[in-house]
């Protein structure tokens, strides 16, 4: 009856999202009074792979590397190696969805994607997650005896229960489906699912010239960069750092909007981050009704100031 | 190339959100429903192939009668039939069977489902009717081409994209990227007008299981207000941020 965590990597090391399943998974376990096993699919190292035990993994099944974008064989094991499981952990991503929505038919187990919390009953399952982009909390219930959690990034956290991990290597095959032809790194970049910090630009700034200050302010605070939709739509930044609605949502520590009147579409994406700080020249731009700090001035001023002062302090 | 495109109906994106018999319920009342802004993309990507390719463009949607404007305009953009399993959806699994149900009596070379529904965000319909139908899946897509029967195909990824060749027939998450936001077709007046006589076929749903239910809503939090720093004093807004919300 082990709880059962996929994990995910990224250039060989474990993404934080599987450190979050993977501390979710085992607080989970404790409420079942049973124990975490994970299971990865990637080229992690022996040292890389007993980091999950940090996070309360007992075991891990690791296989050896299979075509990547392959759901059919990744699934196929987990619906192998979860007969005796009745709560299988996800992260939120792109990459877990795709597995996990796979193995959920394949094992009929209802699955529940952008979990917020711990279950509040884990018979039935029943727990919250974000809908209606994120304009609700909706409490869901699985009727399977079986159930798939979905985890969304920075809502658990990542937390240290250290644990003896075994590794049990595993060797699957591909499915002969996929063919892998490579793939493109969005280079120098933090991602914004994991970022802690964002530094958000709109339509305010006028032209793409204008976003060396906003890359610096990222620079300072280690901080990925990301915009409002207008912006990717007219090409001034690429589409991969449209959040919104539409777009990527994000839930970082700390979001600053800058330049963004804070339309309900664009709040829609980013209203799950814990702090937000507006900058904008119109003091009745909507934004303000959404933030917890606000200064009401023109970005090239303030922007500037603001970086000299957090050099201050770093 | 016959080509599906799952085609959910959602709350236009202004709407607020808000809830009936308490909590339990989406209050849809004073709502306009539009189709599913991901669904949009793999709409139109799905008549430019059969502009470039020959075939055949279907829509399938689970809902009740109620939803056929937003099928219609479906219709209206380019399509050439639409199907509607007349059940209102009650989760995820049970969505996907219907679909998977009209797939399999049924020859499609690519089916399109949205990333994820911008209702309900579950992001999985489309994995399902994968697992179901036995096909290959591709989520997160923003980038397709077919060359005879091999598709190219590009997935965002956190921290980059995947480029991927599969063989037909293939399922697909599709998102921005498959095709631009300014190649998005609309409406033209031949179009509403077409879209009065194309075929709307109406099935009834094979009952099955549900295996989520949804039981309550709430709303978010409210945050506070927002504390205004005066343009002259941003060192406030840095010791703030350090000493009060303790983020930086
Ligand atoms: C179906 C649909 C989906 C959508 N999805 C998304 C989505 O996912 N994400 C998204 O972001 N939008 C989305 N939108 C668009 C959304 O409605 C807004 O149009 C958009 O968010 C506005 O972008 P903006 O705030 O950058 O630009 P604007 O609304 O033009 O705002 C610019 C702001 O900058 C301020 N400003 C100007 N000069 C300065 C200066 N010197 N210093 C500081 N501030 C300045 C202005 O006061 C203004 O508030 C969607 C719209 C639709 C219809
Ligand atoms: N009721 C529905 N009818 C038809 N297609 C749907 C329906 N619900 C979801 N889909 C498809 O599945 C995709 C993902 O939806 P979801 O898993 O609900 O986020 C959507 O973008 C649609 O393509």
């Amino acid at each position: 009856m082990s709880i059962i965590v996929y994990t995910e990597s990224w250039e060989e090391k474990f993404r934080k999202s599987t450190f979050e399943a993977v501390s979710y998974a085992s607080e989970v376990a404790k409420m079942l009074s049973t124990n975490v096993i994970a299971i990865s699919f990637g080229e992690e190292s022996s040292e890389e792979l007993a980091k999950l035990g940090n996070y309360g993994a007992e075991k891990v099944l690791a296989c050896n590397q299979i075509e990547k974008g392959d759901s059919e064989a990744t699934s196929n094991f987990l619906a192998e190696n979860s007969i005796d499981a009745n709560i299988i952990v996800f992260a939120t991503t792109n990459t877990s969805k795709m597995i996990a929505s796979r193995l959920s038919a394949k094992i009929k187990a209802g699955i529940v994607s952008n979990v917020i919390e711990l279950p509040s009953e884990v018979s039935p399952v029943t727990l919250k997650r974000k809908s209606f982009s994120s304009k609700a909390i909706e409490q869901v219930k699985v009727n399977s005896d079986k159930a798939i959690i979905c985890l969304a990034s920075n809502s658990y956290g990542v937390i240290e229960n250290h644990k003896n991990c075994s590794i049990e290597k595993k060797t699957i095959n591909s499915s002969e489906n996929i063919r892998f032809k490579g793939q493109e790194i969005a280079n120098g970049k933090l991602s914004l699912a994991e970022a802690e910090i964002i530094v958000s630009a709109g339509r305010g700034l006028k032209g793409p010239e204008n976003w060396k200050m906003i890359e610096d302010l990222a620079e300072t605070l280690g901080a990925a960069t990301a915009c409002s939709k207008p912006v990717s739509d007219i090409g001034w930044r690429s589409h991969d750092e449209h959040v919104g609605q539409t777009g990527k949502a994000v839930a970082p520590n700390l979001y600053f909007a800058i330049g963004i009147s804070g339309a309900i579409q664009h709040l829609a994406g980013v209203n799950s981050s814990k702090v937000m700080v507006v900058i904008n020249t119109d003091p009745e731009a909507p934004f303000f009704k959404s933030a917890d700090y606000g200064i009401v001035g023109d970005a090239f001023e303030i922007v500037p100031k603001l970086i000299e002062e957090i050099k201050k302090i770093r | 190339m016959n080509i599906l495109v799952c085609i959910s109906s959602v709350p236009d994106t202004t709407t607020k959100i808000n809830f009936s018999d308490n909590g339990s319920k989406f209050d849809s009342s004073g709502v306009q429903f539009v189709i599913n802004p991901y669904d949009e993309f793999g709409l139109t990507k799905a008549i430019m192939l059969k502009e470039k390719h020959g075939g055949k463009v279907t829509t399938i949607t689970v809902g009740e009668l109620n939803i056929e404007p937003v099928i219609r305009k479906a219709l209206a953009i380019g399509a050439d039939e639409a199907v509607r399993v007349n059940m209102s959806p009650k989760d995820s699994y049970s969505t996907a069977v219907e679909i998977s149900n009209y797939i399999s009596e049924n020859t499609f070379d690519l089916i399109i489902c949205g990333k994820e529904s911008s209702d309900y965000n579950g992001g999985v319909v489309g994995g399902i009717i994968a697992e179901l139908t036995n096909r290959p899946f591709v989520n997160a897509c923003n980038g397709l081409s077919i060359t005879q029967n091999t598709a190219n195909l590009y997935r965002e990824i956190d921290g980059g994209k995947e480029n991927l060749e599969i063989d037909l027939p293939i399922i697909i998450g599709g998102q921005k990227g498959l095709v631009e936001e300014s190649e998005l077709r609309i409406p033209n007046m031949r179009g509403i007008m077409q879209a009065r006589t194309k075929p709307l076929l109406v099935i009834e749903p094979k009952m099955n299981d549900i295996l989520t239910e949804s039981i309550s809503f709430e709303k978010p939090s409210e945050r506070g207000d927002c504390k205004i720093i005066s343009n002259e004093n941003v060192s406030e807004l840095v010791s703030l941020l350090q000493n009060e919300a303790k983020v930086i």
